[in-house]
Formats: structure tokens, C-alpha cells, sequence
């Protein structure tokens, strides 16, 4: 104990407060010490290992898909054969399948979710933006698998009852686009998977539409309203080249999204290992080859196709989603030097 | 609008292109709508019945042609999911108090922020492939644990996410009320941030329990799958989202029934977790 002064109210006074003899903090302060140091290590050990799940995901891939990768090296990426039996692996059907499905969600996905945001963020009174905007967004919660159970049930029989054929009729006959439609409507193919997942990726690139839409500086839209513009040559010709960025990260986010759904595709794709050019054929991808063949691969060598399977699909994604964030990154930055 | 401008011919063209592109916008928001009403129409449809019918809850999964309920595939959905939570959050609410709370400054924050990002999309399935070599392939069975371990990893990402940006809305001045009263920053963190973020925080565990209530992808090679039940973890355990797979592909029709009963349940189970998790949001904000 020692005796400090202390001034309350303007009364001097001497207080005791506890110092021990080496003059160093009181025990109960410094337990505290170190357990802040405890804490802030422990949060640290948890951040550090979020950080190394990524690299922890890539490296197990590898490993597991080492048989390939010695037996065919990078020619696994456009070999054509999948033979279980022969044991002859390549992973071209399934990528092109991959491609293609997502392919044409961004065609259909990516209008569609610019027309939503435009409503949500320049049209729609006040008083509808919420009901509305949580609605779209709840098309995100719907699980996939729900997404592909109806899409089996619901949605490709009319595809291959009235989508297709008519589809059929008006371009069967022209030349080069007629090889998109090409064979019979069989509603299940990369067609009806392509659908489902534009459904699939408009609530995650309208939500970042939208938001980048509201960082225009109101400044901005107001001095084109002041010209004479009218609300879409606002949209189009400021809002859009001011968010561009953003609005590609959006994007890519949705293709990162469409790339690597599973259940949603397994249900409609129609799993067949043939490479065609219609769209109506069917096909597989990487996510549904791996869902439907992982628990029955027999053999090694097999195993090791499936997971260097994974690993394409795993670094596809990545770079994807990475390039996405980069995007989004750059836009709030240029956004932070400019407020 | 003044007769020369009702007149001019690019004025027109511009006013009606303008109403065109509008009204496309708004039949696009209409695009999106007509699949969730459509979606909810037909669970409602097909798997209402099912969903009213109380041996559902009780009966377990039965085999082709007979009677039976998803009383084990619920349990064993419960179960893993509960679980999958528990291993989740701890992970997902310390790394984002450490993103929020101390990596104001320097690379590890800012980096592990970005690459959670990229989680927070990555393919479910690469998580099971993942999950399946790095514990079902060496212990050599399907399990629950495995299940479990998928799920709480697709659970870290979104809580990562959520408690870094509820604790950054937390006001510095709270902090600095707490330091300046002489409070450790550890108990800082535990007594005013986490209180003051707390139903933020609260709503990304909910929506980490939506998420993962619903995907299949991960469970497929890591719980497998159980005709009978069993809430054993270390065996493989039945689970509403591989049944509900498994039966709306075979050809039996009371299979595929059941399926949509699962599937409604489901789906109602998500969004009523999603719409709580708003209105937790709203509250606070």
C-alpha cells in the first residue's frame, strides 16, 4: 500500500491504492494483462485457422487426386473418355457441362437480376422495396435440393412439353444456332439445368447490384435529371459506368455461385457422359458427376478421377470468387477515396 | 410537356424507350417472383398432405410400397445439425471478433477476411470431398461426425462474416468508455461489444442454421445415409436431405410422397429461420 494524492471535488486528499513493493501494477490488474494477451492470441489462433482453411481444402484435393495427376497430367483437363471399367478417366464432358450450364444462367441470370435491381433501386416506391427486395433475397434460402426436386417435377416436363419444341421450331432449321437444338425434347438436359440455376443466381447478383446501385452519389444522378435525362439513360448512362465494377464483381459472384451448385443440376442434368453440342442433350457436371458417382467409385484410380474432378472445380471457383471480391474491393475503395 | 416537345421526334423515341426499358425491368421483377411463389405453390401441393400426417414424425423411413414416416431422418437432421452449430460457431464468433476487434491494422485480418469471402461461396460438395479425406477416409466408415464436421465447416463462414460486421457497428465510444473506466480489453470485448452486438451476432448463427439445414451436397460421402435410426455418430446417420434425394429419384410413388413432405418441411424450416433472422436484424437497427 501507498499513499497517493488525489483531488475530489477541489479537497485534497491522501488515498491508499494497492502497489506492491516492486512497484509494479496490482496482481489483479496484472492477471488481466495476460489474459488479454490470452485472448487476443486465442481469436488470433481462430482467425489463423479460417485463414488456412483454403490452402487446407487445396492441398487435401491434391493429395487425393495424385493418381491421376501422374497417370495424365494436365491432359486430364480435354480428355473425352470416362470409363470406370477401363479405368480411362478425363474430365471434358463434365467441364463442358459445368461451363455450359452456367453458361446460360448468366445469359438469362444476369438481365434478369440488372431489370430487379433498376426496379428495387430507381422504381419501386418506398414502401414496396422491402417486401419486395426480401422476397428476392428469400429465393436464396430456398435449399437446392428443393430447386431440383421441383425442377425434376415441375419444370422439365413443361420444358420438354412446350419450351423445347417450340425452341425446335424456331431454330431447328437455321443453320450453326439449329445445332444448339438439336435431338429430341427430352426436358432433362443442360437446358432445364441451365434454367434452374439462372433462378438459382439472380438473388445473389441482384443483392450486389443493388447495393452498388445505392452508392451512386445522389449528386450525380440529380445533375443528369437536372439535363433532361430520363430514368433510364440515368441508369445506363451514369449509374452503370459509375458501378461497373461492382456490377462485374456481382457477376462473377453469381457465375462462382452457378459453377459449383450440385443438387440443384444432379437432379435435371440427366448424368450422361456424352458430349454434344445441343443444349437439350444431356449431360453432366463436375458437381453432379461427383455427387452421384463418389459413394460408388470402385477403385483408386477412380477415386483419384472424382477428386481431381473436385480439385478443377475447386480452383474454377476460386479464382472466380477471388476475382469477384477484387472487383467489389476496388469499387469501395475508389468509393472511400473519393468520400 | 410543351407542344414542341411532344413534337420532336428524339424526344419521343427517348421517353418511349425509356417506358420500354422500365416496364422490362419491372416484368423481370416479376420473372423472379413467379419461382418462389411457383416453388412454395407446389411444396405446398404436393408435400402439404404429407406434412399434416402425423405418422411423418413418428415412422421411420420405410422400404418401397409400404407405409412409413421420416421420424429417424429428422432426428438424424436435427442432430448433425445441431452439432455441425456447435463446432461452427466458436470457430466463426472468435475469428470474426479477432477481424473486428484487433486487425484493424496489419495483413492477417484483411487477408482471412477475403479468403472467408470466398469460402462463404466455395462448392458445398468441395467441403465434403474435403471432410471425406481428411476424416472418412482415414477412419474408413460414413458417420455422423463427419456429417457434423462438414456442416460446422459451412457454418464458419457465415458466423466469420456476421460478427466481423455486427462488432464493427458497435460504436468506438463504448470501447473507450470501457478502457477509460479501466477495463481489460478481453473483458471489454466479453461485457460491452458482444452485449451490444449480440442480436447481430445471434442473426448470423440463425442464418448458418438455415444454410446448412438444407444442403445435401456435403452429407452425401460424409453421413451417408440410414434406413433405420440411429443417432450413433460414429455410424452413418440418416438425414432429411439425402432421403428427400434418394427418394424423389426412385420411381415409387409413396417414396416420392414422402419426399415432398420432406422437402416442405425443410423449406418452411429455412425461411422461418430466415425471416426471424431479419427480424432480429430489424430490431436492432
Amino acid at each position: 500500500m501507498s499513499a497517493v494524492p488525489v483531488s475530489v471535488h477541489g479537497v485534497d486528499k491522501q488515498i491508499n491504492i494497492a502497489v506492491s513493493e516492486d512497484g509494479l501494477l496490482p496482481p489483479r490488474i496484472r492477471s488481466s494483462a495476460w489474459l488479454d494477451a490470452a485472448f487476443e492470441w486465442l481469436t488470433r489462433g481462430f482467425a489463423i485457422l479460417v485463414f488456412s482453411i483454403l490452402a487446407a481444402i487445396l492441398v487435401s484435393l491434391v493429395l487425393g487426386s495424385t493418381l491421376t495427376l501422374q497417370k495424365y497430367g494436365l491432359s486430364f483437363i480435354w480428355r473425352k473418355e470416362w470409363d470406370p471399367v477401363r479405368e480411362e478417366f478425363g474430365a471434358l464432358v463434365p467441364i463442358y457441362g459445368t461451363l455450359v450450364t452456367s453458361l446460360i444462367a448468366m445469359v438469362i441470370g444476369i438481365p434478369v437480376s440488372f431489370g430487379i435491381a433498376l426496379f428495387l433501386t430507381e422504381l419501386a416506391p418506398a414502401w414496396l422495396k422491402r417486401p419486395l427486395g426480401t422476397a428476392i433475397e428469400l429465393l436464396a434460402a430456398i435449399p437446392s435440393i428443393i430447386y431440383g426436386m421441383w425442377g425434376l417435377f415441375v419444370l422439365s416436363p413443361i420444358v420438354q412439353s412446350d419450351v423445347q419444341p417450340l425452341l425446335i421450331d424456331l431454330f431447328g432449321n437455321v443453320p450453326i444456332l439449329g445445332k444448339l437444338f438439336e435431338g429430341p425434347p427430352l426436358g432433362i438436359g443442360m437446358m432445364t439445368a441451365g434454367l434452374i440455376l439462372s433462378i438459382m443466381v439472380i438473388p445473389f447478383i441482384t443483392a450486389v447490384m443493388r447495393d452498388v446501385f445505392e452508392l451512386v452519389p445522389p449528386m450525380l444522378k440529380e445533375s443528369a435529371y437536372g439535363l433532361g435525362a430520363t430514368t433510364w439513360e440515368v441508369v445506363f448512362r451514369v449509374v452503370l459506368p459509375y458501378t461497373k465494377v461492382g456490377v462485374v464483381g456481382g457477376i462473377m459472384l453469381g457465375l462462382g455461385r452457378a459453377l459449383g451448385e450440385t443438387m440443384a443440376v444432379t437432379f435435371v442434368i440427366g448424368n450422361a457422359h456424352e458430349l454434344s453440342a445441343s443444349l437439350m442433350a444431356p449431360g453432366n457436371s463436375i458437381a453432379s458427376a461427383l455427387a452421384n458417382e463418389f459413394t460408388e467409385a470402385v477403385g483408386n484410380v477412380y477415386l483419384s478421377a472424382l477428386f481431381e474432378l473436385g480439385l478443377i472445380l475447386f480452383v474454377i471457383t476460386t479464382i472466380v470468387l477471388a476475382l469477384s471480391k477484387l472487383l467489389l474491393l476496388r469499387l469501395s475503395r475508389q468509393e472511400g477515396a473519393r468520400a | 410537356m410543351s407542344e414542341i416537345d411532344a413534337a420532336n421526334p428524339v424526344y419521343r423515341r427517348r421517353k418511349l424507350v425509356n417506358l420500354v426499358m422500365l416496364s422490362v425491368s419491372a416484368v423481370a421483377l416479376v420473372f423472379g417472383l413467379i419461382w418462389l411463389a411457383w416453388i412454395l405453390a407446389t411444396l405446398f401441393y404436393e408435400g402439404g398432405a404429407a406434412l399434416l400426417r402425423a405418422g411423418m414424425y413418428y415412422q421411420m423411413t420405410p422400404p418401397p410400397g409400404s407405409d412409413g414416416g421420416l421420424a429417424n431422418a429428422i432426428a438424424g437432421s436435427l442432430l448433425m445439425v445441431i452439432v455441425g452449430t456447435l463446432i461452427g460457431t466458436p470457430f466463426g464468433v472468435l475469428a470474426g471478433t479477432y477481424l473486428a476487434e484487433y486487425g484493424r491494422r496489419g495483413w492477417l485480418a484483411s487477408a482471412t477476411r477475403f479468403l472467408n469471402d470466398v469460402l462463404l461461396s466455395a462448392p458445398s460438395i468441395v467441403i465434403g470431398l474435403f471432410v471425406y479425406s481428411v476424416y472418412v477416409a482415414r477412419v474408413k466408415h460414413f458417420s455422423g461426425w463427419a456429417g457434423s464436421m462438414a456442416l460446422g465447416l459451412l457454418v464458419i463462414p457465415v458466423v466469420v462474416r456476421t460478427t466481423d460486421d455486427m462488432l464493427k457497428l458497435v460504436p468506438s465510444s463504448l470501447r473507450e468508455a470501457a478502457a477509460a473506466l479501466g477495463c481489460p480489453t478481453w473483458k471489454m470485448i466479453l461485457r460491452v461489444t458482444y452485449q451490444a452486438a449480440r442480436s447481430g451476432i445471434l442473426t448470423g448463427i440463425l442464418l448458418a442454421v438455415a444454410r446448412i439445414s438444407g444442403e445435401t451436397a456435403p452429407l452425401l460421402f460424409t453421413a451417408l445415409n440410414n434406413q433405420f435410426w440411429s443417432l450413433n455418430m460414429n455410424a452413418p446417420v440418416s438425414n432429411l436431405p439425402v432421403v428427400i434425394f434418394q427418394f424423389a429419384m426412385s420411381p415409387y410413388q409413396d417414396w416420392q410422397r414422402l419426399a415432398w413432405g420432406g422437402a416442405t418441411l425443410i423449406t418452411l424450416a429455412v425461411l422461418f429461420l430466415n425471416i426471424v433472422a431479419r427480424v432480429l436484424v430489424k430490431k436492432t437497427h
